[in-house]
């Protein structure tokens, strides 16, 4: 497969095996790109990015900036607030608004599921999924699963425990529908209020305690846990939270002996994994994550805008 | 309180018609038959299979239905409006004329306006819009509180006299037990019952049904167990109260079955459930379509066969339209900031003859859910073809397939879950009290 035959990336949901390692291939290309001393590109020479970000991020907001600056595209940052009461409505009018500048591509997040889709309606440009309310995070389990690749040099039939707030986890959901199409185990795991309902009919293992959810696990995939939910709501205490799903070395014994931990910040040091465990340089993928997340964006503003550089209909 | 006997400017009406080469449909008698019927003034005078055998009287214009259905407007007992308050919705007149070309005769509005219909004034006012658009009938609810909020019960007696129908906070639950309790008792002491949407709001905070397809949208989920656990609730308020409780769109499959069983026991309860309902599930929300969303949620194809067998076996009493118009603003929104509801005045007659199409019910008794026994629940005239009745009649062509378009909608919203649905069944006529209050193009 040479051609990814989608107009945006809105999620994974949907995506063949193929067409994900489409993406990691060439995403393997931009890694080497971006480490060589020629780390910009004239790819994107003239084609405008636009980063419409609703809600505060400044990782993914960099992460896509930097991917599309070293492809050599013109880029824009918007961050719009939402906080007003009608955000929805300022949603369309500005998709309008964009899309009558005649861009290329246009990287979107919004704090509502489906945001991003409504948008993607509106807009002759590709769009780019960069996180919808609880719905999905497409290029953040793209790059989780680079990075997996290239440790492990595979997906498939690895075992990989995903632990924490999955409830709220556009990251979880994305991860989920990734992992299950490339033919990885994917377990769940987090105490019942933090898991939605039907959650097992994704494809996943349902698991209540550590102890059962990391046996044997290859890889361990955190969570964050937003503070305004520790407090009775879902969980009745960060320190409750910390001690039976708090990641630690305790807990992580029971996973393969050389399981690798990842985290898509940023974290909660000390209530959803211990500081100890973050920083091993030998199991914690943090860093790689953060990495290749530039080079699985490059990928995709790559894959999105060949039609029109090439010159076929979108 | 709005029979628009009242003089008006508008054509009166005609003084003797005489509908022909009919096939009669009356759900409340069971008749279906070649027939004639024959309207004086605003009453039906006779009717029957062998009216007119020594010919036509003389004077009387002559309908000729060329052998379709004749059978009693429809009448629908969940309509909101968005006047007073939010007339660029849909006003009275124009939710008037969407009732005319769907068939229905006789409509009652919900009290969700701005402000709410929870006094005697309020009550007028719809009474004195309808009268002055006269074109169906227009009934009201009252509130069952004030203001809606669901604390203090409304000057019952008072709206009853006023014509007042029933008590309901419409869109709202009543969600406080004892004020549920007394609203009920109170009700009851006037012959009124309440109606109640039921769910319960802590359990409801999503907005579409809670499962799978929830889970993969990231939307938060309204469970089923938040109608279902309503309804038991009210079930035991309405049983220590004496009073009548009618729950509204019920949509779940045990909801029917504690309905059932509460009947058996000899309950004072009725409900109704909607066309979206037994006509669409939640995978019609598919990929964040606003216009699927309703509340309650649409629900799952086991949900929805139940609710379908609910019908079928008489629990649900009656079908409403739920017709609930919303401008493109307030629908073109990431899903859980867009409003509720769907526009189903339009839709009402074809989507009820569905359930007579795929053969889960008959003809008559699918009709008998928007006729006879919504009137009956309610006390409003109409809803059958009885001698000195009121002459409120559809005549319909009940096979002729089409395409709903909402485009050619009266409504002034055009949020309809069934755009491009295939559909059968056409209004031909619609007559309110013995005048042709639309008829469909030639």
């Amino acid at each position: 497969m040479t051609r990814f035959p989608h107009r945006h990336l809105l999620g994974i949901e949907g995506l063949s095996a193929g067409e994900i390692s489409l993406v990691l291939d060439l995403a393997d290309s931009y890694v080497e790109q971006s480490r060589s001393r020629e780390r910009k590109s004239q790819l994107l020479d003239g084609r405008t990015v636009v980063n419409l970000f609703f809600e505060n991020s400044t990782r993914t907001l960099t992460s896509f900036e930097l991917a599309a600056k070293r492809l050599g595209a013109d880029v824009i940052n918007m961050a719009v607030q939402s906080s007003s009461v009608k955000k929805g409505e300022t949603l369309i009018d500005t998709a309008m608004t964009l899309n009558a500048m005649h861009l290329d591509a246009l990287v979107v997040r919004h704090a509502e599921s489906g945001a991003v889709k409504l948008l993607s309606d509106k807009v002759n440009c590709a769009v780019l999924n960069a996180g919808d309310g609880h719905h999905e995070h497409p290029t953040q389990a793209l790059l989780d699963a680079l990075a997996i690749r290239r440790r492990l040099g595979r997906l498939e039939g690895l075992v990989v425990a995903i632990c924490g707030d999955i409830l709220h986890s556009r990251v979880a959901r994305s991860n989920i529908h990734l992992l299950n199409a490339m033919g990885a185990h994917v377990r769940v795991v987090a105490p019942p209020t933090l898991l939605p309902s039907a959650i097992e009919r994704l494809g996943v293992e349902v698991h209540h305690t550590m102890k059962s959810g990391l046996k044997d696990a290859d890889i361990v995939m955190m969570l964050r846990l937003q503070s305004e939910r520790m407090s009775g709501q879902y969980v009745p205490s960060i320190r409750e939270y910390f001690y039976f799903f708090g990641l630690d070395y305790e807990k992580l014994a029971v996973a393969k002996p050389n399981a690798l931990i990842m985290h898509p910040g940023p974290m909660n040091r000390g209530v959803e994994i211990d500081s100890e465990v973050a920083d091993d340089f030998k199991r914690s993928m943090i860093l790689d994550q953060v990495e290749l997340g530039v080079a699985v964006r490059m990928a995709v503003l790559d894959l999105l805008t060949r039609p029109a550089r090439e010159g076929r209909a979108a | 309180m709005t029979s628009p006997a009242a003089p008006a400017a508008a054509p009166a009406s005609p003084a003797r018609v005489a509908y022909v080469n009919a096939r009669l449909l009356d759900p409340a008698t069971g008749l279906d038959a070649p027939g004639a019927l024959l309207t004086e003034g605003t009453r039906i005078a006779d009717l029957g299979p062998r009216l007119f055998a020594d010919g036509v009287p003389e004077g009387a214009t002559v309908v000729d239905l060329g052998g379709h259905c004749l059978a009693p407007g429809l009448v629908d007992i969940r309509v909101q409006v968005g006047e007073p308050g939010e007339e660029h919705k849909e006003t009275i007149k124009s939710a008037s004329r969407a009732a005319a070309a769907g068939g229905v005769t006789a409509l009652v509005v919900l009290p969700n306006t701005d402000p709410v219909i929870d006094d005697v004034a309020g009550l007028e006012f719809v009474a004195r819009r309808a009268r002055e658009v006269r074109l169906v009938k227009v009934f009201a609810y009252a509130a069952a509180t004030r203001g809606t909020e669901g604390k203090e019960i409304t000057e019952m007696g008072l709206l009853a006299r006023a014509g007042a129908v029933a008590f309901t906070d419409g869109t709202k639950p009543v969600t406080d037990p004892l004020t549920m309790r007394r609203a009920l008792s109170y009700a009851g002491a006037f012959g009124k019952l309440v109606v109640q949407h039921p769910l319960e709001p802590r359990l409801a905070s999503g907005v579409m049904n809670a499962g799978e397809l929830a889970t993969r949208l990231g939307l938060p989920g309204v469970s089923r167990e938040a109608e279902i656990i309503m309804i038991e609730r009210d079930l035991r308020l309405a049983e220590m109260s004496g009073g009548h409780i009618h729950f509204a769109h019920v949509t779940t499959g045990e909801s029917v079955d504690v309905i059932r069983r509460a009947k058996a026991r000899g309950l004072k309860v009725t409900c109704d459930t909607a066309p979206h309902y037994f006509a669409l599930t939640e995978t019609d929300v598919g990929d964040y379509r606003t216009f699927a969303k309703v509340s309650p949620p649409l629900r799952g194809e086991m949900d929805r066969r139940a609710v379908v067998e609910g019908l079928a076996d008489g629990t649900i009493d009656v079908i409403a339209s739920d017709h609930w118009p919303q401008d493109a603003d307030h629908k073109r929104l990431p899903f859980a900031q867009a409003a509720y509801g769907v526009i189903g005045l339009e839709t009402l007659l074809p989507l009820t003859l569905e359930l007579a199409h795929k053969g889960r019910m008959t003809l008559l008794d699918a009709l008998a859910r928007v006729t006879c026994r919504p009137a009956d629940l309610l006390g409003l005239p109409g809803g059958r073809l009885a001698k000195g009745g009121p002459a409120d009649l559809l005549a319909f062509d009940s096979d002729v397939p089409w395409t709903v378009d909402v485009s050619r909608f009266k409504s002034k919203s055009k949020n309809s879950a069934f755009e491009d649905r295939p559909v059968q069944g056409r209004v031909l006529r619609t007559i309110v009290d013995g005048r042709t209050v639309w008829q469909a193009e030639a």
